[in-house]
């Protein structure tokens, strides 16, 4: 029951700590998002649709949305992990009795919230601007529940393992950023040459993307279930990973 | 039960053996003081009791809980003042100290409300309340590390310099709260440079050099042990030769010359200053001093 309360507080915490600075962490994204839709969705205009009915602008959008959900859930865990160490104060969540389950629920919530107000952010305002059909509502909230989790994770793994900001910023811009834009957010990765397709398929951000986007339009470039399987495989190893390093102090308890 | 049962703790550091068989109890309701230079183990062994760093072999005990194997429950029975001065620049002085309460398992309700409100009174942090902590002082942020320290009500508190650079006010305003939550029964073990605060509050203490303790007894026995009451004397004249033999110390040159004499007990000084009046020896300054720590503790630090 205290364990319930310690980690609830956890949890508000970090919350709050990115809540307070909303324009940065939910408005900005979400700008950002609108930018990339409004300079890609007027130069890709002319571009043929990477599935027949669906609109480059409409194609565009579920990938934006989810793009944005994955970076920032990565940044949460992440920033709020590296900042606490840096200045010291994680000091105040290492001396209270909470356990390694705690800290990671809390954390890779309070990122899943970040990530979920800003994907919603992206899709209100993308309906604004084209006609998204939703096929299955279940597998947009499976995925964007899933892979906000998965970068939760992701980003406390970089936060434990980084000691300064340089190399956070290193681990952000080599490899979250090239594995989400390569990930077809802006293209169906048929339109690539089979090189690249088959890269494609080792890049995990690959299948958040398809399968969220599954939900969108019921179609997808592999199938939905071999997304799922490799979103969720992904998941449980970078969870159990991130449990271990907790349990065993790593980097935070000498 | 103790309230802290250290035994046989070592931990090393790649080269630094910065813990080298540490073994010390305190007793429920102590006032005891760890003196140390720096680097000489003290906040290791702080930070292992605390759970912050691991012992490569030894236990460590906190009101009757392994802080390794019952942590939970040794957590709940620590409070902790870093040395450091560490702050979430995010929220305010109460938030801060609602969420500190919360990771200890304390819900929110009045109870809590009126026990924060308690301790923000007592470190006179009131009017500071509602704002952020970046907006505070130095010495404000410290009090606030104390009162996140006390806001889980645990029985041992520990305090790592908590006066370290911060001014008159703040040190007696917290020395008064220290000392009325010892009064109450709780066990406080603090570590200082400052050893006359060490000298007047605490009970007894320990000191370690290079990871060991060296030292350790009631503050009167190092003192009477390491340091003597002494008198000292300026006088008008040259000290007769029989009394040179019972001079402990000369300090100064001429007139300005300071006669050093040991006191056991207060009959000393009526018996040396009886002989000098025998010998119509006016004294033109005279002072007696009191066996100090800092004495005791280069004594013990150079042994």
């Amino acid at each position: 029951m205290n364990g319930m309360i310690g980690f609830r507080t956890l949890l508000l915490k970090e919350v709050l700590r990115f809540w307070k600075v909303g324009f940065q962490t939910v408005a900005a994204p979400v700008l950002t998002a609108i930018l990339y839709l409004l300079i890609f969705a007027h130069v890709m205009s002319s571009s043929s649709a990477a599935f027949p009915g669906v609109t480059y602008e409409q194609f565009l959008i579920p990938g934006l949305a989810m793009m944005s959900m994955l970076q920032n859930a990565f940044a949460n865990t992440s920033s709020s992990i590296i900042q606490s160490k840096i200045t010291g104060n994680i000091l105040f969540i290492l001396l209270p009795p909470l356990s390694h389950w705690n800290f990671y629920y809390a954390y890779v919530l309070a990122a899943m919230v970040r990530a979920l107000m800003v994907g919603l952010g992206v899709f209100i305002v993308g309906i604004l601007m084209a006609d998204i059909p939703v096929y299955s509502a279940l597998w947009i909230v499976i995925f964007a529940v899933l892979c906000s989790a998965l970068l939760g994770a992701l980003g406390m793994i970089a936060g434990l393992w980084a000691d300064k900001f340089d190399q956070m910023a290193a681990f952000q811009n080599f490899i979250i950023m090239p594995l989400t834009f390569l990930s077809g957010v802006f293209y169906s990765i048929h339109s690539l040459p089979p090189f690249w397709q088959t890269l494609s398929h080792i890049n995990p951000f690959f299948y958040m993307i398809d399968g969220f986007r599954y939900g969108f339009f019921g179609k997808s470039d592999v199938s939905v279930w071999m997304s799922f399987g490799v979103t969720s495989l992904a998941f449980l190893c970078l969870s159990a990973f991130t449990l271990h390093l907790l349990k065993s102090g790593y980097k935070l308890r000498q | 039960m103790h309230a802290i049962d250290i035994n046989a703790v070592n931990k090393r550091y790649q080269n630094l053996q910065a813990l080298d068989g540490v073994s010390l109890t305190i007793e429920e309701g102590e006032f005891f003081a760890l003196l140390g230079p720096n680097g000489a183990g003290k906040t290791t062994l702080i930070s292992t009791l605390a759970g912050l760093t691991r012992a490569d072999s030894g236990s460590l005990r906190v009101m009757g809980h392994d802080v390794v194997t019952d942590y939970r429950q040794a957590r709940r029975a620590i409070g902790i003042v870093p040395q450091e001065i560490v702050f979430d620049p995010f929220f305010s002085v109460r938030e801060t100290l609602q969420f500190q309460a919360g990771y200890f398992g304390f819900d929110r309700d009045k109870k809590l409300d009126s026990w924060i409100d308690e301790l923000l009174t007592n470190l006179s942090l009131t009017d500071k309340a509602d704002k952020n902590m970046r907006q505070l002082s130095g010495g404000m942020k410290r009090r606030v590390l104390v009162a996140q320290a006390l806001v889980h009500r645990p029985p041992v508190i520990v305090l790592d310099e908590p006066t370290a650079g911060v001014d008159v006010e703040l040190r007696q305003t917290l020395w008064a709260f220290v000392r009325s939550l010892n009064a109450k029964g709780h066990t406080i073990l603090l570590t200082t440079h400052y050893l006359e605060e060490a000298q007047q509050l605490c009970t007894r203490i320990a000191m370690m050099k290079a990871g060991k303790i060296i030292a350790m007894d009631t503050t009167e026995h190092l003192l009477n042990a390491f340091s003597e009451r002494v008198l000292k004397v300026r006088l008008a004249a040259a000290l007769p030769i029989d009394l040179v033999a019972q001079r402990i110390k000369e300090e100064g040159a001429g007139e300005n010359t300071w006669h050093h004499f040991a006191i056991h007990e207060y009959a000393d000084v009526e018996r040396t200053l009886a002989q000098l009046r025998e010998r119509q020896i006016p004294i033109t300054k005279m002072e007696v001093t009191e066996p100090d720590l800092e004495e005791v503790f280069l004594k013990v630090m150079h042994k």
